[in-house]
């Protein structure tokens, strides 16, 4: 298929793979982060872990949206869901999140009607079609999803639709890498920056990341050579002694990012003074919230929410991994409580959560997989 | 940077319960983490270890009330069966869970079959519900190795539900019956009020002749074993998914329900001692297959990503919406574990027929690791395809 199969071309994987093996300095160890949980889904789906030599280390970041709602706020979305006459819509990835009292499937089976969309539209569509119930829309994601959801408000107070708002859980990836860089238990050599996000804000917000933390970091695309040929320019950097900002993904992301979307998102949002990440906790100017001229349009306004902060399970460590100090099989519950079937941790929900990718992909020892593959190409 | 928080804070009661469920016998654990000095590799095996003992705990379902995802045919399916079903059902005919039980009477070997079928919309490219309904019994007799012969049929139809609509159904399952070579012989109608069902279920129950005294069953796989799939993969699915009309794409395709008795009878007759085991992929797909077939027979498969066939139009669909065609459902294909010394003329026999004019080897049977399905992926490297956890989702980012 074009466009798909040129970045999975595994001739070209083997030549930078050695091109990697050759710039890594002997004795010495990388640990890079790619940001974005897409990215984390990429490397465990097509296995490129298998190209990376042992002194090099991809550790999990925090860009997963669904992973870093608190449960709190899935308890908030399910108090909406529950109000007379309304129809609560949401991505697919939302559906099985779990929060303090059950996930929206479970609330759904126990009546409410909650729909899962494609897009903000989608939900606007169903307001159109349903002038007697309120729709919501549960707005989460990153700077990638926001501006959709602004050219929805937009569009319904365009149409004067009055039947329609959405639940904003938008958050920022800028103050999020601040955290971790912030963090002390971790010690990183660079990151891999998020690539949809970057197609939105562009590579100018990470110019801090070089300047004030010392940390090359390369926006990368989301297909495995793109994250290969990521990896190769981190280490060029190191080798070089360069520390910079670089764009892998210039295909797709402009440097200055998309201004249609950024005012879009801009008329409709502001900055709200602090958001609870899970795991990460309170982060100041981390997280959006609807303006008040388009507060018609916003579900916490309209409803009284209950607002309650559920507690992260105590044997949970969901904010280790997203920081990327545990890998994901390192954390106690992994796998025996914690499993898709079942999420304690939201890092196991999303396909893009860490240990849900490490689960589902990865559960397997590499040592003797290479002795299952020579095996089988020998029969 | 950090804010003090002041408002109240609640436990969520469930998740402290399933930890502590799961803190009995979790020695490895606290060994894999009370040995840090121990290499990562060490301490990676035996988390690894402690997974694999947790997945072949006896299933349990949780949930107070059904979800829909026990119905996407993945692990919460497969908890509620084993669980619920099989608990208060158990014999030694239900308790292998093979698409069709065996059953004897005098001298003679029946297999028994049935599914119902609820699909939506009811019509769509290729078919609808009741070519579904007579196929997917036919099928699932087929690849139990006997020879379909009856059928029932029953009916459960929607207040209002158009007379026209139910004709059109009813003459898909004659055509569908007289190609399979089967007669639908008894059958049951109810009505419900409008609201409480979909326009129409049906529900289809199946007998068939056993006759080859093969011993078939996903069990007897083992390594050196070839993996056969007899089509392209995930037509059915993504054509269902394109007709509701929710994703606003659109590509030529139509379902793959088919009747794969002739399919099946041209293999056995060329392979059939070689034949380990058959199975058609419908909901969870060939994925959910293979994995069934590792479990079982307590194997390792393992599937080459680029032998898979997929068409063009099905691929990108999946592409866009972040799922794997091997989950994909399919209503006309089957997947055959064979003797490596027969796949050449298992891939001719199959091929030999329109419905296999597709069939190609995809994968291997292999020893180590037991209970897993892996995949060499295009790109080069390794990763697992495990069972579906609830319906595939479509990814937002």
């Amino acid at each position: 298929m074009r466009f798909v199969d040129e970045y999975r071309d595994a001739e070209k994987a083997r030549t930078l793979a050695a091109k990697i093996a050759a710039l890594c300095e002997p004795g010495r160890h990388y640990k890079f982060m790619e940001v974005c949980g897409c990215h984390t889904h990429t490397i465990y789906k097509h296995g490129l872990e298998d190209y990376l030599p042992e002194s090099i280390s991809l550790v999990h970041g925090p860009g997963c949206p669904v992973c870093v709602l608190p449960m709190g706020r899935v308890d908030d979305a399910i108090a909406l869901a529950e109000q007379p006459d309304v129809i609560m819509t949401s991505f697919g990835d939302m559906m099985r999140v779990p929060g303090g009292r059950g996930s929206f499937f479970d609330s759904s089976a126990a009546g409410t009607d909650i729909r899962m969309v494609y897009s903000p539209l989608d939900a606007l569509k169903i307001a159109r079609q349903n002038p007697n119930k309120h729709v919501i829309f549960m707005a989460i994601g990153m700077e990638t999803t926001a501006p959709s959801t602004a050219m929805t408000v937009l569009r319904a107070a365009a149409e004067g639709i009055e039947n329609f708002s959405i639940f904003c859980n938008h958050v920022m990836i800028v103050p999020a890498i601040k955290a971790i860089l912030d963090s002390p238990d971790l010690r990183l050599d660079g990151f891999i920056g998020p690539g949809h996000v970057s197609t939105v804000i562009g590579c100018r917000p990470y110019e801090y990341i070089p300047a004030e933390y010392g940390k090359p970091i390369v926006t990368a695309g989301f297909e495995p050579l793109d994250i290969l040929q990521s990896v190769y320019m981190l280490l060029q950097q190191l080798v070089d002694g360069r520390c910079e900002v670089e764009n892998q993904y210039s295909r797709v992301v402009p440097w200055d990012g998309n201004t249609v979307a950024l005012r879009a998102m801009g008329e409709v949002m502001e900055l709200r003074p602090y958001f609870q990440w899970r795991g990460l906790g309170f982060i100041s100017h981390s997280a959006l919230q609807v303006r008040e001229k388009y507060a018609a349009f916003d579900a916490e306004r309209h409803f009284t929410l209950p607002g309650v902060r559920v507690a992260d399970p105590k044997a949970c460590q969901c904010g280790e991994v997203l920081k990327g100090v545990l890998k994901p099989w390192e954390c106690k519950v992994f796998g025996t409580a914690c499993t898709p079937e079942m999420p304690i941790g939201t890092c196991m929900v999303s396909s893009e959560g860490a240990c849900a990718a490490y689960y589902n992909f990865g559960r397997f020892s590499r040592e003797r997989i290479r002795e299952v593959s020579i095996e089988t190409s020998r029969a | 940077m950090t804010h003090q928080d002041t408002t109240q804070q609640h436990q969520a009661d469930w998740a402290e319960a399933a930890v502590a469920e799961h803190a009995e016998g979790n020695d490895a654990g606290h060994l894999a983490h009370a040995a840090v000095g121990a290499a990562p590799a060490s301490r990676e095996q035996l988390v690894l270890e402690r997974i694999d003992r947790a997945r072949r705990a006896r299933p349990r379902v949780r949930e107070k009330l059904i979800t829909l995802a026990h119905g996407a045919g993945g692990k919460a399916t497969q908890s509620l069966i084993e669980a619920i079903f099989l608990d208060a059902f158990r014999n030694p005919l239900l308790e292998p869970l093979e698409d069709a039980a065996t059953v004897t009477a005098g001298d003679v070997q029946l297999a028994f079959t049935t599914d119902s079928y609820v699909v939506s919309p009811l019509f769509f490219p290729g078919g609808n519900i009741g070519d579904l309904a007579v196929n997917g019994t036919v099928n699932d007799l087929a690849v139990s190795g006997a020879r379909p012969a009856h059928l029932s049929a029953g009916f459960i139809l929607e207040e209002g539900f158009p007379v026209e609509d139910l004709r059109r159904i009813v003459a898909s399952m004659a055509a569908a019956a007289t190609a399979a070579g089967v007669s639908i012989v008894t059958g049951d109608t109810k009505v419900v009020q409008r609201g409480k069902g979909d326009g129409c279920y049906i529900n289809t129950a199946g007998v068939g002749l056993i006759t080859g005294g093969l011993n078939l069953g996903v069990a007897t796989a083992r390594p050196g074993d070839v993996v056969i799939v007899s089509g392209p993969v995930g037509d059915h699915g993504i054509t269902i998914m394109l007709e509701r009309g929710e994703l606003d794409l659109e590509a030529d395709l139509v379902s793959d329900t088919a009747s794969v008795h002739d399919l099946v009878q041209g293999l056995l007759d060329a392979v059939g001692p070689d034949v380990r085991a058959m199975r058609d992929a419908t909901r969870g797909g060939v994925a959910t297959i293979l994995n069934e077939v590792a479990t079982a027979a307590g194997v390792a498969v393992v599937v080459e990503e680029e032998a898979v066939p997929v068409r063009p139009e099905v691929r990108g669909a999946c592409e866009l919406l972040g799922i794997d065609p091997l989950y994909v459902a399919c209503e006309g294909r089957i997947v055959v574990i064979v003797d490596p010394a027969a796949a050449d003329a298992a891939v001719a026999a199959l091929q030999a027929h329109p419905l296999g004019a597709g069939a190609t080897i995809v994968g291997r049977v292999a020893e180590d690791p037991p209970g897993l399905v892996l995949l060499k992926t295009g790109f080069g490297g390794t990763r697992i395809i495990d069972l579906l956890v609830g319906d595939p989702l479509p990814r937002i980012c």
